[in-house]
């Protein structure tokens, strides 16, 4: 059995790479190995933890479940592109210290991508939204509730500073 | 000393590099020419080894080295024992470790059979398929019952024997107790914990530098000094030349205390063979082999009561499913032993364990470490009682706490550290009372309950109560040291897996140096930057390390107040030290800064007295004679489903008490994430093997951890009883959320079920739904 | 956890994509979502040699009611735009009931319906519904085209009616009927996971309020999902009163043979599904009647 590689151009946090990839590299090992890039945690290699959580055009997906080569022409979002220019912490990311939403951090990149586009596409959740719009990210330190008090105060952040 | 940071919620520290993906986790690591390694794993649970062809792999692209057990040469050797049995009379042990690679036999599925070493771990894998293993099949042993069977196969050929251990232990005379009885009751219970499953798997990169002679080992392991002591022992390095870094660690739990793991022993053999840097990431499905668990007891237990339902003594014969090897002695079943003796007087004790070897991966302490099984029985057993005497079931534990005036009360049985059993402080009724107050008991097993009932809802309440052993010795060590900047840096041998020592440390060192806590600089886990220390188990991190910190900073504000106070020919008393200076009282213009004062103890002229040091630094041990013991209860209301048995919780509370405490935010986060994973032990969670020792649901798919979900809003509230033990006067409160809610589960589904009325009894953990419906099928 | 080496080709067109599935045969595996394929792939379940990416086929990712008597599914529409389309839900609401319990959001964004169908994961949720909607699976080759009805379609574990030159492209689902009414109902361990048991019921009654045809389907009784409609047949021509759903719920447990898994015996599986006919069929039935 044999592999191929391929040429791939993406765009990750507005950033533009250029780059060959073993048709079977994950998309989680080549943002963390090649564009070193290791903000992006891997948790389980098969969909479940979420911990790999990234946004591709502005989606939540497992980025272990895709491979590096299907990013080519894509614009992903990570962790690493959340803080604001000057390295301030956004919003969300504000709230999760605030409110001590997170203990070893492990998980805690998914959850800021997954709450990133869930937030923006609900901006007014209410806690059960918040807990049904989490459960597809595993958190074993936690026990969600400080996640959840951070996510409600980002959200009201948001809605507060948005146009 | 003004407390300006003890006690308050201060805001973590650590944060700002963990939510901007800054934070080093071991899969970061990433250094010139590293090899990747994967690990050859037995599918079968138990057979003989004739022979492991791994010429196949040396032949697959990418490979740079393949290894079996023969290659290791000397180097392999079973590993230590790493927790000697206690000192109890007539005591049987059987040691039975581990090795770095199996050779003639294979004992559970998943121990290691070859290592392969290549250019990147897809291409390791690639060639494990090439390794071709003959075997001779054997039966399996996974049933701690019929393993002690004389007709059972044996786990260890040369043993003669399943027994990994056979312990004693008494206080009282429980047969007298029985006698004087007005009720006995007697039941079997079994009870499962589970795996730590952290969201961070374990691995593993050594570097060596040949030329430095020196190997640097990153590792997610909770215990940095002892790994460091053990791998430099036997690389035959002196332990200067092993460092051992414990990065951040994505959750440990307890099985990252487990030491010399094959794959931390093989990795720096491999880098020193191969003269490049190696690294091994354990993947998901390999976690549920490599990594232990804490698996089932078996307990037949009795209780004698009399008529008020007060008790008069227990008696506990148990099994325990140690799994293929013991490298941790009995640490998990004497907690059981001792916790289950809780926060009640129990005058006479009579505990049996036998421990039992089984062809399943090994079992060590995951957070709780055996206490959920000891607490699961003596709660279960007093609402069996309860039933039987019709008492209100918080009546009865009422009834038998330990009372406040009796502390330090003795329970004679030896801890696990090796101790008599002694609860240091405690005052339990408080703790019941605001447990019972804050989930509205009265009114809703008054009113709230028969009205939900009569509308056709199942709901039921449960009220569970324990005892938890803390922060136990030998020690912890810290040094504090205040730098030219006027920045404090500290360093302790213990490691961080998320429990926020980087702030709580700062606490305690800021609250003693008047500095900011953000200018407080931690460093956990790098056996470069502090030698001594355990590690980070058994809810001591904060009472031991944090004393040590503690202890470490007074001697350093000393030193600052008395460099002051030559500096200003006046007296210490005369002294302040807030907001970074040392001033005098009275006269804020009068001031040195402290890193002035940290260049002025590293003098270029003059010279040091004897029996001085330079610097303005301190490094200090605490080590406690015993554990302090914290104790809590927690409440719970259901709702079940009638028709399909689902679970949802209504309500939680957690009352706890462990002594001062440090910083509520990170205590109440420890508290949220150990009852996580109390429910899902107790509902979501099972480790579901056939009797061919196979893992039938080894991925997050079908090992089921709870989610947003599942786990409810819990509302928290504390009492505080200082431990005398330790001068900041904490306890541990690390695994205090796990512990309980087994039999917090079971009597608040029994109620809400009415399942006594059906003679059906909840003598089990894990439950589900599926299980609630074959419990109640064949009942009344 | 890492995948056995394969070729990766983009296809181009949907006649790319067939001409290398007619070359490689079973060799070669469509990748659209991956979310059921990548992780079979991780775990060395799966190892196909070559990967065809139809991601980029985006003429199969449309729904269309041109005809009005049927809603057309293109395989690569993700069920996150099933979720998102209004029309659609309100066409087919067995699918409002069903998309929430798909996995996480996570994986619906990036899933697909042909995916999941093709896959015939015998807990899953869309195949069920697609044989109590009595969908048509149209298939297609570099050579030939097909229709295949559901009832057809999904032959055994993970095993459906698509040859290995084949993909599924399209499913057709006929419009609901007037006064008809459906519902979905699934019982799990935690939202997202594996059915336990799911019954997916539609209810038409005429008129008078009298039921004049009863459809049900299960998944996660039987290696394939499981038609009970013959099970519910008494129903037709009553009124649907509690007795007879009762007695029809009663059918379909004696109509399945489930198997029990790590998280249920049969038994449980069994008494669900009685429980969820009866659930689903009285609301089934109450949205009939307001026309839902």
């Amino acid at each position: 059995m044999a592999s191929d590689r391929h040429d791939i151009a993406l765009s990750v946090n507005g950033t533009a790479y250029r780059r060959p990839a073993d048709s079977r590299m994950l998309l989680s090992d080549f943002l963390r190995h090649e564009l070193l890039l290791a903000g992006t945690h891997v948790g389980c290699e098969h969909g479940v933890c979420g911990a790999c959580t990234i946004l591709l055009d502005g989606v939540a997906i497992r980025s272990c479940l895709m491979l590096a080569v299907q990013a080519n022409g894509h614009e992903l979002s990570t962790i690493e592109g959340l803080a604001t220019s000057t390295g301030a912490l956004n919003s969300i990311q504000q709230a999760m210290h605030e409110h001590h939403g997170l203990q070893c951090g492990y998980c805690t990149p998914g959850i800021l991508m997954t709450m990133t586009a869930f937030l923006k596409e609900n901006p007014s959740p209410s806690e059960d939204e918040v807990r049904e719009a989490l459960s597809g990210n595993l958190c074993r330190c936690t026990g969600y509730q400080n996640i959840v008090d951070a996510m409600m105060a980002a959200a009201e952040a948001l809605r507060a500073t948005s146009p | 000393m003004s407390t300006r940071y003890f006690g308050a919620p201060v805001k973590r520290n650590e944060d700002h590099r963990l939510l901007t993906g800054q934070a080093l986790f071991v899969d970061d690591v990433e250094l010139p020419g590293m090899l990747h390694v994967a690990f050859l794993r037995s599918q079968v649970a138990h057979a003989r080894i004739n022979s492991i062809d791994v010429s196949g792999a040396l032949k697959c692209e990418g490979v740079v080295a393949v290894y079996i057990a023969e290659d290791l040469e000397t180097y392999w050797q079973p590993g230590p024992l790493l927790v000697p049995p206690p000192p109890i009379a007539g005591i049987t042990f059987n040691l039975r470790t581990q090795v770095p690679l199996a050779k003639d036999w294979i004992r559970h599925v998943g121990e290691p059979l070859a290592i392969v070493v290549a250019e990147s771990r897809y291409l390791a894998e690639d060639a494990l398929d090439q390794i071709v293993v003959d075997l001779d099949m054997l039966p399996v042993v996974v049933d701690i019952e019929s393993a002690l069977d004389p007709s059972s196969v044996h786990v260890h050929d040369d043993l003669g024997t399943n027994v990994s251990a056979h312990v004693y232990q008494s206080k009282g005379d429980y047969r007298a107790a029985a006698l004087r009885a007005d009720l006995i009751l007697k039941r079997r219970f079994h009870y499962e914990h589970g795996i730590s499953s952290p969201i961070e798997t374990r691995g593993v990169v050594a570097q060596w530098d040949a030329r430095g002679n020196h190997m640097t080992i990153w590792d997610t392991t909770q215990a940095p000094v002892f790994i460091r002591n053990g791998l430099a022992a036997m690389l035959g390095l002196g332990e200067h030349q092993v460092r051992v870094i414990a990065p951040f660690v994505g959750g440990g739990f307890g099985p990252k205390m487990m030491m010399f793991y094959p794959e931390e022993v093989a990795l720096p053999w491999i880098a020193m063979r191969l003269n490049r840097p190696v690294k091994w990431i354990e993947d998901r499905l390999e976690h549920f082999f490599a990594t232990t668990h804490e698996r089932g007891q078996i307990h037949d237990a009795e209780i004698a009561v009399d008529r008020d339902g007060r008790i008069l003594g227990v008696k506990d014969v148990f099994l325990h499913d140690t799994g293929a090897y013991n490298p941790y002695g009995l640490t998990v079943p004497i907690n059981s032993q001792c916790t289950l003796l809780g926060p009640y007087l129990v005058p006479a004790y009579d505990s049996t364990f036998t421990a039992v070897f089984t062809n399943l991966p090994i079992v060590t302490p995951y957070r709780g470490a055996g206490r959920q099984h000891g607490v699961f029985v003596m709660e279960r057993l007093l609402d069996l009682v309860a039933h039987e005497l019709e008492i209100d079931p918080a009546e009865i534990r009422r009834r038998n706490l330990i009372p406040s005036d009796a502390f330090p009360y003795k329970n004679e049985i030896i801890y696990q550290d090796f101790q008599p059993l002694e609860y240091d402080s405690g005052n339990y009724q408080p703790v019941l009372d605001m447990a019972l107050e804050a989930i509205g008991y009265a009114a809703f097993t008054g009113s709230e309950q028969p009205k939900l009932r009569a509308a056709g809802r199942c709901v039921g309440i449960g009220i569970a109560c324990y005892v938890e052993g803390t922060g136990i010795g030998p020690y912890e060590g810290a040094k504090v040291q205040v730098l030219a900047n006027g920045k404090v840096s500290v360093a302790t041998g213990i490691g961080t897996q998320g429990q926020g020592h980087f702030t709580s440390f700062a606490q305690i060192a800021a609250d003693q140096l008047g500095v900011d806590v953000r200018d407080v600089d931690i460093v956990t886990g790098d056996t470069e930057r502090f030698y001594w220390g355990a590690g980070t188990f058994a809810s001591r991190g904060a009472v031991v390390a944090g004393n040590a910190v503690n202890e470490a900073s007074k001697v350093v504000r000393q030193k600052a107040l008395k460099l002051a106070s030559d500096a200003f020919e006046c007296s210490e008393d005369d002294l302040v030290i807030a907001d970074g200076k040392v001033s005098i009282i009275g006269i804020p213009e009068k001031f040195i800064r402290l890193g002035e004062l940290a260049q002025r103890a590293n003098p270029m002229r003059g010279a040091v007295k004897p029996g001085t040091e330079p610097g303005l630094e301190s490094t200090q041990y605490f080590g406690p004679p015993s554990g302090a013991t914290a104790n809590g209860v927690h409440a719970i209301i259901v709702e079940i489903d009638p028709e399909t048995f689902d679970l949802k919780i209504l309500k939680y509370v957690v009352v706890h008490d462990c002594g001062t405490v440090i910083n509520p935010m990170i205590l109440a986060g420890q508290i949220h994430g150990g009852v996580a994973q109390g429910i899902g032990n107790a509902f979501y969670e099972k480790l579901s093997f056939d009797d061919q020792g196979q893992l039938l649901n080894a991925s997050l798919a079908d090992y089921l951890l709870p989610t947003a979900l599942e786990v409810p809003r819990m509302e928290l509230a504390h009492t505080t009883t200082p431990s005398p033990l330790n001068p900041l006067g904490i306890k541990g409160a690390g695994e205090a959320g796990a512990i309980p809610v087994g039999p917090l589960f079971a009597q608040a589904i029994e109620d809400a079920l009415q399942l006594k009325r059906k003679n059906v009894e909840l003598l089990e953990i894990p439950l589900s739904p599926s299980r609630l419906f074959e419990l109640s099928k064949g009942a009344a | 956890m890492k995948p056995a080496p394969f070729k990766y080709v983009a296809a181009s067109s949907l006649e790319h994509a067939l001409s290398l599935k007619a070359e490689h045969g079973d060799e070669a595996r469509f990748l659209a979502g991956g979310q059921s394929l990548i992780p079979a792939m991780n775990f060395r379940l799966a190892r196909p040699s070559v990967l065809i990416d139809i991601n980029g086929l985006t003429e199969l990712g449309s729904v269309d009611r041109s005809e009005g008597t049927e809603i057309r599914v293109g395989a690569l529409t993700r069920y996150r735009d099933l979720e998102r389309n209004r029309d659609f839900l309100k066409s087919c609401p067995l699918f409002a009931d069903a998309l929430p319990h798909i996995a996480h959001p996570q994986i619906r964004n990036r899933g697909t319906i042909g995916g999941n169908l093709s896959h015939a994961d015998p807990a899953s949720e869309l195949p069920a519904l697609a044989v109590a909607m009595q969908a048509r699976m149209r298939i297609k080759s570099s050579a030939s085209e097909r229709e295949v009805p559901a009832s057809k379609f999904f032959q055994g574990l993970l095993t459906t009616d698509i040859g290995s030159v084949e993909m599924l492209v399209e499913i057709s689902y006929p419009v609901p009927k007037p006064r008809s009414g459906a519902c979905f109902q699934e019982v799990a361990r935690r939202r997202g996971d594996f059915a336990l048991a799911g019954v997916a019921a539609v209810v038409t009654v005429d008129p008078q309020r009298r039921c004049s045809d009863a459809r049900v389907a299960l998944c996660g009784v039987g290696e394939t999902p499981v038609d009970a409609s013959e099970a519910v047949a008494g129903l037709i021509g009553t009124d649907c009163s509690d007795d007879a759903i009762d007695a029809a719920a009663v059918e379909v447990q004696n109509a399945i043979e489930p198997s029990g898994n790590v998280h249920a015996t049969a038994d449980y599986q069994r008494h669900i599904a009685g429980i969820l006919t009866k659930r689903t069929l009285a609301t089934a039935l109450q949205r009939a009647g307001h026309g839902v």
